[in-house]
């Protein structure tokens, strides 16, 4: 009877991959149509609102350009080109590259491409390579403290029901909720960094790699901002989980054992309130990851979010295409790894 | 007012009916700012006009942020005032705005060249001898044929669709000429000679008196072929002043260092105290105005001032605001009323406009006298050469006069007043505030003003700069504004009284004068190259205007700066119309 | 085996006051009840779910207690486990086990003594058990609480328990999840679960009505053979008569929170007393009945728990209550035991009760 055992079935792993696989195409696909939602709404409809090649040029040219100027730039652009070639031809970059006169060579943007921008003529990709970091860290920081946070808060809340605590954290977490981050952001830059120097200004970012110890102080106070927002948010969240967890029946065979109450609360308790919490979560990272427009902006962070307010600023579109497909690729992906945490966390999701 | 594209096109085309008159030397005085007058206490303005605390410190770094981009670092695609101001620390011309505070930069000293240049006969053609010693970064001697380059390749608008035309127009290029990529090889002789390595020609396809103005633009900075990368040049722009790229960022940052091969021997002009430079792009504007006020940041780079959160906070706290300058911008917002309009084509219900408007009303509008600007009485602002100092429809702490109003009223035929539509862009709320102030003022002297607002990209081709919308839709009064790409009487006032800009299928910014013995002023002033002359005759032009009433003058901007805490060596540059970014140095 | 309490006579203070009715527990009571009290404040009143209800049980025997949903059996339990949620409940009277006190004891002490000394089966052991972890780990989570023993140690017993209730393939199903298990095996996994610790109380909470037919008689025959393996006290709960019928020893009949009958199952069954027990038999399916009598169910329903009815909290519902008269309504009946041992409350005098049973009941059953 004892001696090694085999952990129940053994897992079904070609369904899974066949699973997987499917989701992939499926994200693909949905990533194609994203592109085209957004070529449609930067490219098509401003020429259905009576737009000509050379007025949507204008924007890329200095404003004292002439007819002429204009009119380079509008070809260079390829805004004379029917719409669907248009695409087509971004579309194509992506996997076979491009090529960009830059007056003194020709030079090769590889795959995957996804174009140069219209306003500095730099290829896209490398940007967001180079962005990608910057929210990485934002986000990888920010939600480990909004998890520990706002979920604990939850915890001891939907625990301590009714209680003092209870009713000043769901205060606290209301205000968390209603305050705009460029509000609380600013705020507390004025207050912790510039009158107590205590955080470092904004636009300070040092990456991981340079120096883990700076890194973490720069990003302290958009961490601390942003998770703010998000511990509110999942503390509520958590509490609701949790006082309905709490009523379930196996909560009462878990006291009817005689566990410990922590034990009953957190193994048991938290356990059971795990998947909508993770569900959430993962949708808020996919979210987070594709940029934290108003944090990146608050704090000056050259993230992926303040790239996409920035292209947006300069109808970029290029930049904006490449952002928003990077954006929606983590929203997809990000909703493929939930479904395949319900299947780890939910073993009745795995034979299902 | 917050729009950092200071910059304008000069209208060469006004120039193309001149003939040449006579010339005389424009005396170039050499050499910078020894004699101007200095200050080491901190208070308001102490930096506006004199040199806050001089120091011949050398070493720090010097913190700049931008809250958006430049259009360039490229200095060959490039129209903003402050990218001008900045780029003087990578890149030389043939002639530079003398580095001092006040007036001292409206004197024009050779940069590159070893003097002004010296115009023929007709102001056709100018020529420019380079000193000698003068070295790009990586070493190589600069020859006159790297500025030739330099001036060829922003030709390529496919290429650098940022800078301004000047050249395009101005010079005898051979026909069908593209740029140096695109007609690689052709001879430009026709346009620009270069005999020998210090010697450059320029030869011009009419006459202009104001060519050295534009020798002082970064387009004609020197750029040595073989160095070039064409639109990745901006990248690595290859230095020939004080300081060289070390690193850059795309959209995030870039760093200057010291160029190890420029020789102060050559350059008397630029101090280069810091090491080296630090630019950070797209920074949000609240937090560049807090990191200045706590010391983490030395210059906001636009010069357009802070936000108006920031500026309250500056007035009201004496400490702040002894670190503050409020220095005048060559730029003027004012009023057009078009004389097409009936009943303004009588000059007397425009003079009544003139006398019933509340100009503290006019400045309240646009924000007030630090952030808004000084009320202004005629149209040049003080800092370009001839402006005037009289006050043509002077009032009671210029609240306006409406005795005289209702007199001129009376005197035109319309004693109850009449009626208009006063147009002004959706975009800027200070406009709109305007406009109301308009419709609430005149409204005392039974003139109903109907405001109307108009979007921002269509407000000059379709709308206000459109004659026969204006005429068509009564639009009396039209909410105007101008800046001078540099400062003189033809930066500025060119392009809004001369009647020949106007175009009747829109487009125009001059919407209101339309003056032949103005037009004729301007011709004479573009050939005149005695100083002293030219700058009268912008005086009669401003006067002209300003008695025909067909001009409101509103307010001359102004822009409230913060000093950086440990900066030293500061003063606002009247030429860029904010700190000069030469001259700084670190406590 | 009639109650272990010998009856008391009918002056006794609990006797009078009409709650109690049960002297000194017997010398061999495992678990001793004494007018227990377990009232619920809510914004609309006090629930009595439980109000003035005693019993004895020794171990090896084992004790139903029967009565309609909402009669408060399974507060009783949940009382005696120490589950109610701390602050919602007030409880008074006695609960006894092996002669500690649990009413007023601090919660670590019950919580110590759950699992080990008293474990519990509830009734739908889908939702009883948690979804998210191996019915092994379950068993072996309920075993290491109370036994400091290697987890592989404990796992082999968890395989040997789920061997002694009767899963096939112990040792691998041990690792499944409880979906993956049918519903009268999740049931013997949750006995297995509370007999993990070997514990001297068991108490089933309706243990079989989530089951099908044959099961419910499976899992009725484990417990009885557990608890002679084990030598446990057993409670089961049950609104089902037939379910207690093979199995007890006692039988304690709820009503309103209230024990209205209590005797040893031979005299419940043979000789029921109250009105609501015959109502109770006679709502019982049984095979020696002919199909084409119908099942009697009991007219009306029971009171609210927050304003239950001075007097007989049956009489409303009860058919002989005319017979009595006023004393029905305003009088709470006492809990005595006319006859040796057999437990009743109710007005009806004794021998007009015993002609009613013989004459109108007992023949229609």
């Amino acid at each position: 009877m004892a001696g090694p055992v085999s952990r129940g079935r053994p897992p079904d792993a070609l369904p899974v991959l066949t699973y997987v696989i499917r989701r992939l195409i499926a994200a693909a696909m949905l990533l194609i149509v994203v592109s085209m939602i957004v070529f449609t709404i930067f490219y098509v409809f401003p020429r259905w609102a009576g737009a000509t090649p050379e007025t949507l040029a204008t924007r890329y040219v200095g404003r004292t350009a002439t007819a002429e100027t204009v009119h380079l730039a509008a070809q260079r652009l390829g805004f004379y080109d029917p719409i669907w070639v248009q695409y087509w031809n971004w579309f194509k970059a992506i996997f076979v590259g491009s090529t960009y006169d830059m007056g003194t060579s020709i030079e090769h943007c590889p795959a995957p491409c996804l174009g140069y921008s219209f306003q500095s003529k730099t290829p896209v990709w490398p940007d967001l390579l180079d962005r990608a970091p910057v929210t990485f860290s934002l986000a990888a920081g920010a939600s480990i403290i909004w998890l520990l946070f706002g979920v604990t808060v939850g915890v001891v809340s939907a625990v301590r029901k009714g209680s003092l605590f209870d009713r000043a954290a769901m205060t606290v977490a209301l205000a968390g909720i209603s305050l705009p981050i460029y509000f609380t952001g600013l705020v507390s830059l004025a207050v912790f960094s510039y009158a107590l120097g205590w955080t470092a200004p904004g636009g300070s970012y040092t990456p991981l790699t340079t120096n883990p110890a700076q890194w973490a102080y720069s990003l302290l106070l958009p961490w601390i901002t942003l998770s703010f927002l998000f511990s509110a948010t999942y503390a509520r969240f958590t509490r609701a989980g949790m006082l309905e967890t709490m009523n379930e029946d196996y909560i009462r065979t878990a006291r009817a054992k005689g566990l410990p109450s922590r034990t009953v609360t957190l193994k048991h308790g938290l356990r059971g309130a795990l998947t909508p919490i993770v569900t959430v979560f993962g949708l808020d990272l996919g979210l987070l990851l594709g940029g934290a427009v108003l944090t990146e902006k608050t704090f000056s962070l050259n993230g992926l979010g303040k790239y996409t307010v920035d292209a947006i600023g300069n109808q970029d579109l290029p930049r904006i295409l490449g952002v928003t497909l990077l954006a929606a690729f983590f929203i997809v992906f990000s909703n493929l790894v939930v479904d395949l945490l319900y299947a780890v966390i939910d073993p009745r999701v795995r034979t299902a | 007012m917050s729009n950092p594209r200071k910059k304008r096109l000069l209208a060469v085309t006004a120039a193309a009916a001149v003939t040449a008159l006579g010339l005389a030397a424009c005396s170039g005085s050499s050499g910078g700012s020894n004699n101007a007058a200095t200050t080491t206490t901190a208070a308001f303005d102490a930096a506006n006009g004199k040199i806050f605390n001089p120091s011949d410190k050398k070493g720090g770094t010097i913190t700049m942020a931008d809250e958006g981009e430049p259009d360039s670092t490229d200095p060959g695609d490039s129209y903003y005032g402050y990218t001008w101001d900045l780029m003087r620390l990578y890149g030389r011309g043939l002639v530079m705005f003398d580095v001092a505070p006040g007036d001292g930069s409206s004197k024009l000293s050779g940069d590159l060249a070893d003097g002004l240049g010296k115009p023929s006969e007709n102001a056709k053609t100018w020529t420019y001898k380079l000193k000698s010693g003068l070295k790009f970064e990586d070493g190589t001697a600069i020859t006159s044929k790297d500025i030739k380059y330099a001036i060829t390749r922003t030709l390529d608008k496919d290429i650098f669709p940022d800078a301004p035309t000047y050249f395009d127009d101005l010079l005898a290029w051979p026909a069908d000429y593209k740029g140096a990529y695109k007609s690689k090889g052709v001879d430009v002789k026709s346009a620009i000679d270069t005999p020998d390595d210090s010697t450059i020609i320029f030869h011009l396809k009419n006459s202009f008196s104001g060519f050295d103005y534009l020798m002082t633009t970064s387009q004609a900075y020197p750029v040595p072929e073989a160095k070039d990368t064409g639109a990745k040049y901006k990248e690595h722009p290859i230095s020939s002043g004080p300081y060289m790229f070390a690193t850059y960022e795309a959209g995030k940052k870039f760093t200057l260092k010291r160029n190890p091969n420029w020789d102060a021997a050559t350059d008397p002009q630029r101090k280069a105290l810091p090491d080296g430079y630090e630019y950070s792009m797209n920074v949000n504007q609240d937090d560049i105005d807090n990191r200045i006020i706590a010391g983490d940041l030395d210059i906001h780079v636009t010069g357009t001032g802070v936000t108006p959160a920031t500026q309250g906070k500056v007035l009201s706290d004496p400490n702040l605001k002894a670190r503050a300058d409020n220095p005048t911008l060559a730029r003027l917002w004012y009023t057009s009323i078009p004389t097409t309009v009936a009943p303004l084509d009588n000059k007397d219900c425009r003079m009544a406009i003139m006398y019933a408007m509340d100009r503290t009303a006019y400045q309240t509008a646009y924000g007030g006298a630090f952030a808004g600007g000084a009320i202004a009485t005629s149209l040049m602002p003080p800092l370009i050469p001839g402006s005037l100092k009289k006050d043509f429809y002077p009032s009671q702490d210029n609240k306006g006069d409406l005795t005289k109003a209702k007199e001129a009223l009376t005197k035109c035929g319309k004693p109850d007043g009449f009626e208009i539509t006063m147009a002004f862009r959706n975009e800027r709320p200070k406009e709109k505030a305007l406009a109301e102030a308009f419709q609430q003022q005149l409204a005392k002297v039974g003139i109903k003003v109907t405001p109307k607002g108009f979007a921002k990209k269509d407000y000059f081709s379709t709308y206000a700069g459109n004659p026969p919308y204006v005429k068509a839709n009564n639009i009396g009064l039209a909410a105007n504004g101008w800046g001078a790409d540099w400062n003189d009487g033809y930066g500025f006032l060119a392009q809004i009284v001369d009647s020949r800009v106007i175009r009747e299928t829109g487009g125009s910014s001059n919407i209101s004068v339309r003056m032949p013995e103005v037009d004729k002023l301007i011709d004479q002033a573009a050939v005149e190259t005695d100083n002293a002359k030219r700058e009268a005759l912008y005086g009669q032009i401003d006067t002209l205007v300003m008695d025909n009433a067909v001009i409101y003058p509103g307010v001359w901007a102004k822009a409230l700066l913060v000093r950086g805490k440990t900066l030293t060596n500061v003063f606002v540059n009247q030429a860029y119309g904010m700190y000069d970014y030469t001259s700084l140095g670190k406590q | 085996m009639s109650p272990a309490a010998p009856g008391t006579t009918t002056g006794s203070t609990a006797y009078e006051t009409g709650i109690g009715g049960l002297g000194e527990p017997p010398a061999n009571a495992y678990l001793s009840v004494r007018d227990l009290r377990v009232h619920f404040p809510t914004d609309d009143g006090i629930v009595k779910s439980v109000d003035g209800l005693s019993f004895d049980l020794a171990r090896g025997k084992t004790l139903g207690i029967v009565g309609e949903s909402g009669s408060g059996k399974s507060v009783t339990s949940l009382s005696i486990m120490g589950l109610h949620k701390p602050g919602t409940v007030r409880m008074q009277g006695s609960i006894r086990l092996d002669g500690q006190e649990l009413v007023g004891a601090p919660a670590e002490t019950v919580r110590g003594l759950r699992g080990k000394k008293m474990a519990m089966i509830f009734q739908d052991p889908l939702s009883a058990m948690h979804p998210f972890y191996t019915v092994g780990d379950q068993i072996i989570e309920a075993y290491q609480v109370h036994n400091k023993v290697p987890k592989k140690a404990a796992r082999a017993h968890a395989i040997d328990l789920l061997g002694r209730v009767g899963i096939p393939q112990p040792n691998k199903r041990v690792d499944d999840y409880p979906h993956q298990f049918s519903g009268g095996m999740r049931q013997r996994a949750m006995i297995a679960m509370a007999l993990s610790c070997d514990p001297d109380l068991l108490i089933a909470d309706e243990p079989t009505t989530a089951l099908d037919v044959t099961v419910q008689a499976q899992i009725l025959d484990l417990i009885r053979d557990l608890q002679r393996d084990f030598d446990a006290a057993v409670i089961i709960i049950t609104h089902d008569l037939g379910v207690v019928a093979e199995l007890a020893d006692d039988i304690l009949v709820m009503y309103a929170g209230r024990s209205v009958e209590y005797a040893s199952a031979h005299g419940v069954f043979n000789e029921p007393q109250h009105p609501y027990t015959w109502g109770l038999m006679a709502s019982m399916p049984r095979l020696d009945r002919d199909p084409a009598d119908r099942l009697m169910p009991i007219k009306g329903t029971p009171p609210s728990l927050i304003s239950v009815p001075p007097g007989c909290p049956f009489s409303p519902r009860c058919a002989y209550a005319a017979r009595v008269g006023a004393a029905c309504v305003t009088e709470r009946p006492a809990f005595h035991a006319p006859t040796s041992a057999h437990y009743l409350a109710c007005h009806l005098d004794d021998g007009e009760r015993m002609q009613i049973w013989s004459d109108e009941i007992e023949p229609n059953l």
